[in-house]
Parts: C-alpha cells; sequence; structure tokens
C-alpha cells in the first residue's frame, strides 16, 4: 500500500468526521441511543446475577459490544447505499482515488464516533450503574485490542454488507433487524447462558457474541467467568474468531463493494 | 494534431423486461481531437449518456474498440489512477456533500490528484467565491452545477466529460458558464460535452455528432450541420391579406425582384435560413424531446 493511498485516506477521514459531526441524528442516535438504553435496562433491571455482579454491569459490557456494530456495520450497510443513490461514490470513482483511501476514511469515522460513544457509556456507567472500570493493565490491554478489533471488523462487515441493499431508501429496514436480532441472540438484553441452546450456537458463529463476551471479560470480575459457557472467558476464541471475520469481511468488502448501481 | 478520444464500431446492449434487450448504443465510431470541444447532441434516450459513461470508465461496453487518452478504459489495468489523475468528469446532477461547504470540498478534491489546480482559484472561475463558505445545501441548482465543474477541473485534467451541464440554469449563469468552457479550451483541455441546447453546441463546439437511436447520423461543424449552410433561403413577406414564401439559393435577386415589384417597402419582409436547431429537428425525424 503506498503513502498517497494512506494519506488520501486520513483526509477522507478527517471530512468523514466533519460531515457526521453536521448531521446532527446521527450524532444522537449514536452517542445518546445507546446511553438511553442503558438507564431503561439498567433501571428496570436492577437486581443482581451473581454474588458482585449486577445486570446493568452485565448489560453495559454488552452495550460496548454492540456500540462497535452499530456506529461500524449498521452505520455504514446504511450509509453507503445512500452514497451511492447520492451519486458520492460515482463522483469518486471519476477520480483517481484508491477504493482503499475511502475504506481507510470510512475506518477513521467510524472509529472516532465509537470511542466518543464508548466513552460516553463508561461514564455513565461509572457514574450510575456501579461500572467498575478495569484495574490491571492486562485487561486496559485487552480492553483496547477488543475495540480496534470489533471496530475494524465492523467496518469490513458494513462495507461488505452495503453491496445488499438495492437502494438507499431500503438499507435501513435490512440492517437494523439483523443488528437487533443479533443483539438479542449475543446475550446483549439478555444473559447469555439464559438464552435456549440454539440461540446460543448460532450466535457463536457471529463476531457480536465473542465481542459482548471479551467486553464481560473486561468489566465483570473474574469469579464471573465460571458461569459462561464453557466455564472461562475463553480469550483465545474470541481472538481467533473476530481475526477469522476480520479477513472473511476484508476479503468480502474488496470483492463485493460497488461504486455505482450499475 | 492527435486525438484525444477514438471510438469505432461501439455497441451496447442493456437487458430489457419486455423483448430481451434494449439497444443502447448500435456501433459509433467517433473522433475527438485534442484541444477541440465536441458535442454530442440527440433526443432523451439516444444513447448520449451511455456513449460517455463508457468513455468515461463507467460501463463496459459489448464490442467495439475505444481508446481514450491512449488508454481503454474498461481495461485499464494498474493504471487506472494514473488515467484518472487526467481526467475531469462532471456528471448528471448529485446530491452528495451536503455538509460540507464549497471549499472544503474543492479543496479536499485537490488532495486525490498529482498536479491539481489552487482550490481558491477554481472556486473563484467558477464563480462561487462569495459562496466558498457557504455549506452545499443551501445552494442554488445552477451553484450547485458550477461546484460540479469545479470538482470536475480542480485536477487539471486533459479531458473534461461534461453530461448536460447547464440544466437549470439562468440565462447570464449560462453566458458565464460558457466563458468559462471556453477558458478551458484556450488552456488546451480537450471537451466532450452532451447537451439539450442548441444553442450551447452551436456557442461552444467545433464539432457536433448528432446520434439518434444508438447511431451517429452526423457529424459536422455546427454552421455546416445538415447542410445548413447551403440550405435554400425563405423569403417571406404579406400580399392581397395573405402570407407568401419561396425556398431559393438566391435571397437577394428575389428580394430585389419583390421590391421592384411593390416600387417601395414590402409588407412584413423576412429572410431566413434554417436555425440549428431546425436542422436538427429535421435531423431527427422530427421528434421533438
Amino acid at each position: 500500500m503506498s503513502n498517497s493511498v494512506i494519506r488520501v485516506g486520513l483526509h477522507r477521514g478527517a471530512l468523514e468526521i466533519k460531515q457526521f459531526t453536521r448531521q446532527r441524528e446521527s450524532v444522537v442516535f449514536t452517542i445518546f441511543f445507546p446511553v438511553m438504553l442503558l438507564f431503561i435496562f439498567g433501571s428496570v433491571f436492577s437486581g443482581k446475577i451473581a454474588p458482585g455482579v449486577t445486570f446493568s454491569q452485565y448489560f453495559i459490557s454488552g452495550m460496548i459490544a454492540s456500540g462497535l456494530v452499530n456506529t461500524g456495520f449498521q452505520q455504514l450497510a446504511i450509509m453507503i447505499p445512500i452514497e451511492r443513490d447520492f451519486g458520492t461514490l460515482k463522483r469518486l470513482r471519476g477520480t483517481p482515488i484508491s477504493p482503499v483511501s475511502y475504506f481507510i476514511g470510512k475506518i477513521v469515522m467510524v472509529f472516532s464516533a465509537m470511542v466518543v460513544q464508548v466513552g460516553a457509556l463508561l461514564l455513565f456507567g461509572t457514574l450510575f450503574f456501579d461500572l467498575n472500570l478495569p484495574t490491571s493493565a492486562d485487561k486496559w490491554l485487552r480492553f483496547t485490542w477488543l475495540v480496534l478489533l470489533g471496530s475494524i471488523c465492523s467496518t469490513v462487515l458494513g462495507i461488505a454488507f452495503s453491496a445488499v441493499p438495492k437502494n438507499g431508501r431500503g438499507a435501513s429496514a435490512v440492517v437494523s433487524p439483523i443488528v437487533i436480532v443479533l443483539q438479542f441472540f449475543s446475550g446483549v438484553f439478555f444473559v447469555f447462558t439464559t438464552l435456549p441452546k440454539w440461540m446460543q450456537e448460532f450466535a457463536a458463529f457471529f463476531p457480536l457474541k465473542w465481542l459482548t463476551q471479551g467486553m464481560r471479560s473486561v468489566f465483570l470480575p473474574d469469579s464471573f467467568a465460571a458461569r459462561e459457557v464453557a466455564g472461562n472467558w475463553e480469550i483465545g476464541r474470541i481472538l481467533l474468531s473476530l481475526i477469522i471475520w476480520l479477513v472473511v469481511g476484508t476479503l468480502l468488502a474488496l470483492k463485493t463493494f460497488r461504486w455505482s448501481d450499475r | 494534431m492527435s486525438s484525444a478520444i477514438e471510438v469505432r464500431g461501439l455497441r451496447k446492449t442493456y437487458p430489457s423486461k419486455k423483448n430481451g434487450e434494449k439497444i443502447a448504443v448500435a456501433g459509433i465510431d467517433l473522433q475527438v481531437k485534442s484541444g477541440e470541444i465536441f458535442a454530442l447532441l440527440g433526443p432523451n434516450g439516444a444513447g448520449k449518456t451511455t456513449t460517455v459513461e463508457i468513455l468515461e470508465g463507467y460501463r463496459d461496453r459489448d464490442c467495439g474498440e475505444v481508446s481514450v487518452l491512449g488508454f481503454d478504459p474498461n481495461n485499464l489495468g494498474s493504471n487506472g489512477s494514473k488515467w484518472r489523475n487526467k481526467i475531469g468528469i462532471v456528471l448528471q446532477s448529485t446530491k452528495d456533500a451536503e455538509d460540507l461547504t464549497v471549499s472544503e470540498v474543492v479543496s479536499h478534491f485537490a488532495k486525490y490528484y498529482s498536479n491539481p489546480k489552487d482550490p481558491l482559484n477554481v472556486i473563484e472561475s467558477v464563480g462561487l467565491s462569495d459562496k466558498s463558505k457557504a455549506r452545499i445545501n443551501t445552494l442554488s441548482g445552477g451553484q450547485r452545477r458550477r461546484l460540479d465543474v469545479a470538482l470536475g477541473i480542480i485536477g487539471r485534467p486533459e479531458i473534461l466529460f461534461l453530461d448536460e451541464p447547464t440544466t437549470g440554469f439562468d440565462p447570464e449563469a449560462r453566458r458565464a458558464f460558457w466563458d468559462l468552457i471556453r477558458a478551458l479550451k484556450s488552456e488546451g483541455v480537450t471537451i466532450l460535452l452532451t447537451t439539450h441546447y442548441l444553442d450551447e453546441a452551436e456557442a461552444l463546439a467545433d464539432r457536433v455528432a448528432v446520434i439518434v437511436d444508438g447511431k451517429i447520423i452526423e457529424t459536422s461543424t455546427p454552421e455546416n450541420l445538415g447542410g445548413r449552410n447551403t440550405a435554400k433561403a425563405r423569403v417571406s413577406w404579406l400580399e392581397n391579406g395573405s402570407r407568401k414564401e419561396v425556398l431559393t439559393d438566391f435571397p437577394t435577386k428575389e428580394v430585389t425582384n419583390l421590391v421592384e415589384r411593390f416600387g417601395e417597402e414590402v409588407p412584413e419582409l423576412t429572410v431566413t435560413r434554417p436555425t440549428l436547431e431546425e436542422i436538427y429537428i429535421s435531423l431527427i425525424g422530427g421528434e421533438v424531446e
């Protein structure tokens, strides 16, 4: 990858961030919606699910994981078909820009939105819902690679999936149900181990389940690991499944990405 | 002078629900010389946009040979960036980048090219200087179009493609736009233009091609199109309350005869040659768009 591809990609990232911050709805949706959900679920289900672990602590770990899916996968799989309709991509196609620079721009934008969103969740979680921030460097390190891998994974899968909706108007109707179903199946709204076995097995094919589990390993006490499906956090499998999805997503994105609607 | 664009035997069909396929381009030959302004005229659905989009590298073709600046736009291989660096494209209407300002977008696009023009100069040349800090969603249709042109020329292209560039312009904005196109020509830019407006083709183009049903039926200068330069003149006047007219190769002689006959002023005398529009309408078989 040449220097200029990366440089143009970073410029696009800066431009996309500027555009993002000027769309009030998207800012509100990305940052306040998860915080609002946290308030609703945290207030309704305030009980303990294990010694020293409240449901809101469990839920916020899942929300951080789904935040990666919302800002990356969901946002891009909806936004790119709209950009296709509006002629943004067609115009770019007529310039020397490499698709890789365009992807880098999206990754930069998604990552920045996510940092803000995760920051907001951590802030409100610690202030109002007894969220304990990790104390060991080990766990912070794990948190960092989870966010990095998760966001890139989510971005490339969003770009890949953007080829599915026929046009921008229908994109939200195609993409949003998939994300919501995955959230239910992956242990965001419910404790994963209380879900039916087939749901758990289905969810294990997708990255969100592994991301939520990884986030729990960061934010819940290690004593809770015994209550996970395998009786431990399965850090190795989390890393492996994210890497597999990253590779698959990148290949799919490069193969299926369309600048125009033909 | 060498050719900037060469097209031979270009064909393109689209699948169609009704009868299998629709022929959009039915064998086109075209040659655009370096530095000239070439206009493609034709009714809606004649194949103008399909042809131009094949030349721009947006569409593939069924057969024929295409060369734009020495490259086949459908087979660029690793030369894609290098080729697009020399091409400027002004598409039909787009709605992108609504939340950014004019100068933000123009400066950003400058970064895609190896030797861009100065964004401030480009914004000035399209007449958007006083809008350079305005969000794009506050621009009028004509201003938006001028921004499209700015983005098409920011990379200092050797060839500029303009697809119906002045749709929605008021007369003054069109004149200003024509001056801009002439200035680009004087810099040596080759320009391929599609347009609905015959006065635009007449004002700008060195040569025009008329395309109907996917075929080019004539290529000529605007002055000579359809034998316009040698067409008979129409002499018309009022006599005994009804309009008389004569088609003639010698209008001066006809008028002299009339003056002799009437002895003084000939009532409501006009002498006209066919306008480009009349020639064009007869060429495309009387169909009005």
